[in-house]
């Protein structure tokens, strides 16, 4: 909403002559009295109402949000980001990058979201209103976020079991989450696949069974042999389940164990380092020259899954170190600010509307109903004929439709 | 829970099933030293969960193994090391892992007497929690009663109570062929009273041998594994109505203990299974079969009935996954239809 030129023309001719009217000693005593200058008085105050429903009622900002637009942020910024270690490959992802105060701020926002929607996640499963299975990825934002930062909403992703990052960045709300963790009707599985088994458009899960290393090994082999347009990714928190990968693995460069398939070492707590080296990797197949591995060297603050405290194998001191030095969405902010792409109070207005998105999506997930039992024997099949589901014994039956 | 004896009062200790298959191990590891254990956080961790508590620090390296997450490799080296003349216990997380395996489980280790003409044994013992937990969804809830017992060349077992799981453990160590262990993560925490046989370190429990646990004269009820304790609380509740069941504790699920089914059907007349499986080709519709086969057929009042759990890849959400499991209501519901009152 704006004020017409009329309205606009007319408050700067009164306010020019309120100015000079009270400007001048003798003529401010009488100024009161005047009508000219309380008709004045009556339009400067009704100009300062419009003026404040503009900003306050259109955009539902804060008073803060006044000075913000008023500040001059940089475009964009270009900052150097850690060298990949290669595998096979004469050249790498590029050592500087370049973000946008869009770009930055989406990343930070969306970094914000998994963290405290992974958080509010803990704190369900604490109160038991999320069961069984429950592994969170939180310290590991950089990951996800940066992946689909390098890559295209049309290509497909797929991830095991700490899948909540990979569910929100690759389009699901974080309502659709939690309401799936908390087996509710709204889940994005419709309650009936929980924390392990999440599943959106070129997302395949979400999937709990994980026999690591001779599959690989023959989805490399194959992928090489008819050069698929694969980028196979390791996320490298140091640990599978409570063993350290040194006591787990021969050889713990990743990045080179694809042998004859090219790979990178990426720092997995930056961000941008992510998304450079995606990008690099994207191209790298989309130019046909077969597939490609990133190793993604990152960090989970929690243990592997909720009933693992996580600090049997590891030490306080080593989780507090990263998290003081290492944490991705620290890195970020402090780029951001340091490079006058966006304000810490701004930074810090993102923390709230997050906050309250993920607030909104708890109480959502907590208040929706369970899915109905009636539909206990759905979605056996697909495209079928409805048929009938055997319960619990013969006298049971549920329905059983595509 | 367990019957005890009234005429002799000795002191009974409760022990939960997790520390008798604790014992059962270490008893064995300290018996024989062919013996080893080897999975995924067996050792420094103390186990997924916690079964093998304390054994890494008792036994060391060699005999408590930490294996890399990789199922299909280390039951390879587990049936290798038994060829070779070790005794490996190779404990799968849980048995839906163990489908990464299958192929070493059956191929490797159950065929192999047979197809080498009696030359070759394979004395291993696969374990670890079988069937449902809680909220663990479609992926990690499978049985594999059925499975893994329509193979020949295995024996597999399924304790209920810690007798069971330390005896049925026991066992399957000492036993020269390929035994799978079916466990139940429910089942882990639960106390039981420990007869004082149960406290020797011979103690064994026979495969193949079911167990009566509570006596019963209109009907006979046979399951395995956690649904025992859910028929157990059916015939306690039948009872106050004038219903006795006779429950029985299949203990093995092969070789399958039929004459002590059937004894109990020519007796009582009615026949209803109890299972956390899937109802089609499962562990009930073995008993149905066989039923027909024998001499208790003729005896049946009216036909076998099963009770199982639903039809369906097991759901989430808590009321779904709540009704996908046979409850002890689907038990009094099925004794009562087929008694017909």
């Amino acid at each position: 909403m704006t004020l017409s030129r009329r309205a606009a023309t007319e408050a700067w001719r009164l306010l020019g002559h309120l100015k000079e009217t009270l400007g001048h000693p003798r003529r401010a005593s009488w100024a009161v009295r005047s009508r000219r200058c309380r008709q004045c008085l009556c339009f400067m105050r009704k100009m300062l109402a419009a003026v404040s429903r503009v900003l306050s009622g259109a955009s539902q900002k804060p008073a803060s949000r006044v000075l913000v637009a008023s500040r001059n942020f940089a475009n964009d910024a270009t900052f150097e980001i850690k060298k990949c270690d290669l595998h096979r490959l004469e050249e790498g992802p590029p050592v500087t990058t370049v973000l946008t105060r869009e770009d930055g701020l989406k990343y930070y926002r969306m970094m914000q979201t998994v963290r405290r929607m992974e958080l509010k996640a803990d704190q369900l499963y604490k109160q038991k209103i999320i069961r069984g299975f429950c592994h969170l990825c939180d310290g590991q934002e950089a990951c996800c976020v940066g992946l689909e930062a390098g890559i295209n909403p049309t290509d497909h992703l797929i991830t095991a079991y700490r899948a909540h990052g990979f569910t929100f960045t690759r389009g699901l709300s974080v309502r659709e989450i939690l309401a799936e963790l908390t087996g509710r009707k709204g889940g994005c599985a419709k309650g009936k696949g929980g924390s392990m088994h999440m599943y959106a458009k070129n997302f395949y899960g979400g999937n709990g069974i994980v026999g690591a290393q001779g599959q690989i090994f023959e989805a490399y082999n194959m992928a090489a042999l008819w050069k698929l347009p694969c980028i196979f990714i390791c996320e490298n928190n140091r640990y599978g389940m409570g063993t350290s990968v040194e006591r787990a693995a021969a050889s713990t460069d990743y990045y080179k164990r694809g042998d004859f398939i090219p790979g990178l070492r990426v720092d997995g707590m930056d961000i941008l380092c992510v998304r450079e080296a995606t990008r690099f990797a994207a191209a790298y197949c989309r130019s046909g020259k077969g597939p490609i591995l990133m190793e993604l060297q990152t960090y989970r603050y929690h243990g592997h899954s909720m009933s693992d405290p996580g600090v049997s194998y590891r030490t306080r001191e080593e989780i507090q170190e990263v998290r003081s030095k290492s944490d991705p969405i620290m890195l970020l902010k402090d780029r951001m600010v340091n490079s006058n792409l966006a304000s810490v109070e701004e930074l810090k207005e993102i923390d709230v509307e997050v906050r309250k998105e993920i607030e909104d999506a708890a109480q959502f997930a907590t208040a929706d109903p369970e899915p109905p039992l009636e539909e206990l024997g759905y979605h056996i099949y697909s495209s079928d004929p409805p048929f009938e589901v055997r319960g619990a014994n013969q006298w049971i039956k549920f329905k059983s439709v595509s | 829970m367990a019957a005890v004896s009234g005429l002799v009062r000795r002191p009974l200790r409760e022990v939960t099933v997790r520390d008798a298959i604790n014992q059962g191990m270490d008893e064995e590891l300290e018996r024989d030293e062919k013996v080893f254990l080897l999975g995924e956080e067996v050792a420094q961790y103390d186990g997924a969960y916690k079964v093998s508590r304390g054994l890494w620090k008792k036994y060391g390296d060699k005999r408590i193994i930490d294996t890399p997450i990789s199922e299909m490799g280390f039951a390879g080296i587990a049936v290798g090391a038994a060829m070779a003349g070790l005794r490996p216990i190779c404990e799968f997380m849980t048995f839906n892992f163990s489908m990464q395996a299958i192929d070493q489980v059956i191929n490797s280790a159950a065929k192999t007497y047979y197809m080498s003409g009696g030359f070759q044994p394979v004395p291993i013992v696969f374990r670890g929690p079988n069937g449902a937990s809680a909220g663990v969804a479609a992926q990690h809830s499978q049985c594999f009663a059925a499975w893994y017992g329509h193979c020949p060349g295995l024996k597999v077992v399924s304790p209920w109570n810690s007798e069971d799981a330390k005896g049925l453990i026991k066992s399957a160590i000492r036993d020269n062929n390929p035994v799978v262990v079916l466990e139940n993560e429910l089942m882990y925490g639960v106390p039981f009273e420990f007869p004082p046989e149960a406290q020797s370190k011979d103690f064994l429990i026979p495969i193949g041998k079911a167990k009566i646990e509570r006596q019963g004269t209109h009907i006979t009820v046979v399951s395995h594994s956690r649904p025992v304790g859910h028929c157990l609380e059916a015939a306690a509740v039948l009872s106050k109505e004038g219903v006795e069941c006779e429950v029985i504790n299949m203990r093995t699920i092969r070789p399958m203990d039929m004459e002590t089914i059937e004894a109990s059907v020519m007796k009582t007349n009615h026949l209803v299974t109890v299972e956390g499986g899937w109802p089609q080709f499962g562990v009930g519709a073995e008993i149905c079969a066989r039923i027909m086969e024998g001499p208790a057929f003729n005896f049946l009042d009216a036909p076998a009935v099963r009770v199982t759990g639903a039809d369906v890849p097991m759901p989430y959400a808590k009321i779904l996954e709540d009704n996908s499991i046979p409850q002890v209501k689907d038990i009094i519901f099925a004794i009562k239809k087929t008694l017909n009152i």
